[in-house]
């Protein structure tokens, strides 16, 4: 058998911690990507795409770490049905480089567009638009997973529909996504239109989604957690070729713009409480209630034009938390998050509220019907027994926290989160009975025993 | 649509220069061994580049297959080859090599014997024709002999010699002939290896080789840094040379 080299390499997600060194496979056919899981060289093995989730989702100290960004490769696509079959290193940016212009968009997308199919499903992404069409899964025509086993499964929610809904939302741990088909949402345009709504309070961005959310596609609010919850609504729809103005002679063209870049890392003292606190008072202050027309760039990844921008994160930056609260006492426990945020006088810098709306079969799927909250929390010595505690309250609420965003949670509160966590397991240990797919996250959450 | 052959669509290098054809609206045929990755790649550069890209079978090691395998290439490139680029090579295991003939000869061929008879092929081809190129990836390792890899060494410096007489053989047919000599480049070959330095992306050298195809250059460092540096180290003395780990 090929022995597969590796490169020994210090890793971490996009939070920059932890970080670990992992053994980095890079296959570059899809054989090899057998070979590397069978060669018995390592103790276990986990997929990793671009490496934007936050935590340790797709570190694996000091064992197999399978790079899937060179399995790339656009399969076929049929503009009839709007259905694309691609390889799981295919990045949400390649999409829409290649399929704005003819007039498709990803039918759910993160705030960043370096993400990777694979990535996407196994951590079963949602967009601005969950509200409406719930998270990737939905649009999962179908994938094609390689177990450990050296199993190949074609699944979708009909066909091997558990072996499906395992493998979304199961953060790489049932087997290898080798490709997926898509189904794409088509468009007019490759702009927004884009409707600000500023409000007062929590109570009042509650009472406003709710009453509007059904009318528009995407919509999020930024909060301010530190003066009552008052924010500034999103909500937008992508634009009918008709609502441009006439010089956009393109209505497809993705508007051409210079990258800015952080240079190095933010110095810890800018941020503080009080520049947090300008920083929202000011985003506050810039947004008015109008409607704008924006780009899809604008609009859906403002950070991706700052390259290396989570400089900002990691030791003395800061550390990204997002936790879903279900629709039933989700309101008062969204209140008591803000208020607790307020007392220990940790400024999240961003904080980002939307609704969900039904969530999926996946056993360790994060969306629940109800609201979401991500925080960028700034980073002090004691922000980890402070989100420790923050996450009880949320396992109190029947809600739970994102996987691709967390690093800290502890695998007690995990278990009460994800109640259905045995399930998961059992679907596991029969596509994957010898434990070869691990990962740091695994072993910390106890999915897995800890020695592999 | 002129159409460009590309041999070993699975090496990151060929596939590198295939791209910058593509984006000139040049049609492709591509081969490799495998057929899965084959037709993987041809879907891919099909959607990517909106142009036509064929797939076709060519193992270098099958020497009695050589014939109808290229033919075959002509026929779906519909007689109109522009020129070839032959990215196919294997590093293999020196210390391997050193005990068994069996990874010796695999070395030999795939690097030598195997490229050399599909570039007599292809010779006949764009000399009867009158015209094109053949631009095929050597290396700095056929530069000079080391410890460390002198079985692919030998084999490259046998290739860029070859090379060196079948561009005085098509100089009057009008056929261009370019021996690419590239360093370290972050390919499957060389991941994971110990001991790079100075290592090129397979983009820039697949700009690089594109470059030197259209210029019509006979030989190519790539990057350029490397002619100097290959030059240095073949002013070394075999009898200090020898006594060098490298
Ligand atoms: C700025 C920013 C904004 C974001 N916004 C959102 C958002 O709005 N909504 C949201 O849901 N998420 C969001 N995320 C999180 C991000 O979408 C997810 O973490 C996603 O998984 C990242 O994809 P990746 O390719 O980087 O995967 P990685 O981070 O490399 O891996 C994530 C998980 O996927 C698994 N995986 C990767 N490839 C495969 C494969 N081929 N087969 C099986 N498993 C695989 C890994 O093992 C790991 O468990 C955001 C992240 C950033 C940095
Ligand atoms: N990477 C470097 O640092 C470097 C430096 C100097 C020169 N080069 C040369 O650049 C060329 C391309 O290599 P690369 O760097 O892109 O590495 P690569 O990815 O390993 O490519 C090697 C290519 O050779 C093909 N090949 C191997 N054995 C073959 C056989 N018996 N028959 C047909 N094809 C065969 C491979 O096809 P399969 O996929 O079927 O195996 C693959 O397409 C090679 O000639 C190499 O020697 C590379």
């Amino acid at each position: 058998m090929l022995r597969m080299r590796y490169v020994n390499q210090a890793l971490s997600g996009w939070g920059r911690f932890p970080v670990e060194a992992c053994h980095v496979y890079r296959p570059t056919k899809r054989s090899e990507v057998s070979a590397i899981l069978h060669s018995g060289a390592e103790p276990s093995y986990i997929p990793r795409g671009l490496g934007r989730s936050y935590g340790d989702a797709a570190l694996n100290l000091k064992r197999g770490t399978i790079l899937f960004t060179h399995l790339n490769r656009f399969l076929s696509f049929d503009p009839a049905a709007g259905i694309l079959e691609c390889e799981a290193g295919v990045s949400f940016a390649e999409i829409i480089h290649y399929l704005l212009p003819r007039g498709f968009f990803p039918p759910v997308t993160p705030g960043t567009k370096y993400a990777t199919v694979g990535g996407a499903i196994a951590a079963d992404i949602h967009g601005k638009n969950h509200h409406r069409d719930g998270s990737l899964a939905n649009f999962v025509v179908g994938l094609r997973l390689l177990t450990p086993e050296g199993q190949l499964y074609e699944c979708s929610a009909n066909r091997n529909s558990e072996v499906f809904w395992a493998t979304v939302g199961g953060m790489g741990l049932t087997g290898i996504i080798l490709s997926a088909e898509i189904a794409l949402h088509r468009v007019e345009s490759a702009y927004l239109v884009v409707d600000y709504r500023k409000t007062r309070s929590l109570d009042e961005t509650l009472a406003v989604m709710e009453e509007s959310d059904a009318q528009h596609r995407y919509s999020v609010a930024w909060i301010d957690a530190l003066a009552r919850g008052r924010s500034v609504l999103m909500r937008a729809d992508h634009a009918a070729a008709s609502e441009l103005p006439r010089h956009l002679t393109n209505p497809l063209a993705i508007p051409k713009r210079v990258g800015l870049r952080v240079p190095f890392d933010f110095p810890s003292l800018v941020l503080n409480r009080r520049t947090v606190r300008c920083f929202n008072r000011l985003y506050y202050a810039l947004h008015r209630s109008e409607r704008l027309l924006t780009d899809v760039e604008r609009y859906f990844y403002p950070l991706d034009r700052i390259d290396h921008w989570n400089r900002a994160y990691g030791k003395r930056g800061f550390l990204q938390y997002q936790v879903a609260l279900p629709l039933d006492g989700g309101r008062e426990a969204l209140q008591e998050l803000v208020r607790c945020l307020a007392d220990f006088g940790a400024a999240p810098g961003l904080a980002v509220l939307k609704r969900f709306g039904v969530g999926n079969a996946a056993p360790l799927g994060f969306p629940i019907q109800g609201y979401t909250l991500a925080l960028d929390m700034p980073d002090s010595r004691d922000l980890v027994p402070f989100l420790h505690q923050l996450d009880q309250r949320v396992a109190y609420a029947g809600g739970r926290v994102y996987l691709a965003k967390d690093a800290v949670l502890r695998p007690e509160t995990f278990a009460r989160m994800y109640p259905r966590l045995d399930e998961f397991r059992s679907i596991k240990s029969r596509l994957d009975p010898h434990g070869r797919l691990s990962s740091s996250l695994a072993r910390r959450l106890r999915i897995v025993d800890d020695t592999q | 649509m002129p159409t460009v052959l590309i041999m070993g669509v699975t090496s990151a290098i060929g596939r590198a220069v295939a791209a910058e054809f593509a984006g000139r609206r040049y049609d492709l045929v591509l081969t490799g061994r495998d057929p899965e990755e084959v037709a993987a790649w041809a879907a891919d550069f099909t959607f990517r580049h909106n142009v036509r890209a064929t797939g076709r079978l060519f193992d270098a090691l099958e020497f009695p297959s050589h014939v109808a395998a290229i033919e075959s290439c002509f026929e779906a490139a519909g007689g109109a080859l522009e020129g070839a680029v032959v990215s196919i090579g294997y590093l293999g295991d020196q210390a391997l090599a050193e005990r068994d003939p069996a990874e010796a000869g695999r070395i030999l061929d795939t690097n030598f014997t195997g490229c050399i008879s599909a570039l007599n092929i292809l010779a006949n081809h764009f000399e009867r024709r009158r015209g094109g190129f053949l631009a095929v990836i050597s290396s700095v390792a056929g530069d000079r002999g080391r410890r460390k890899n002198y079985f692919y060494g030998a084999a490259k410096a046998g290739l860029s010699a070859y090379l060196q007489g079948l561009r005085a053989r098509l100089f009057g047919a009008g056929v261009r002939v370019i021996t690419v000599k590239p360093g370290f480049v972050d390919t499957a070959m060389t991941f994971g290896r110990p001991g790079l330095f100075l290592v090129a992306s397979p983009q820039s050298v697949g700009r690089g080789i594109f470059k030197a195809i259209q210029r019509g250059q006979d030989v190519v460092y790539l990057p350029w840094f490397w002619r100097p540096i290959m030059l240095a180290a073949r002013a070394i003395p075999e009898s200090v040379f020898k006594r060098l780990s490298v």
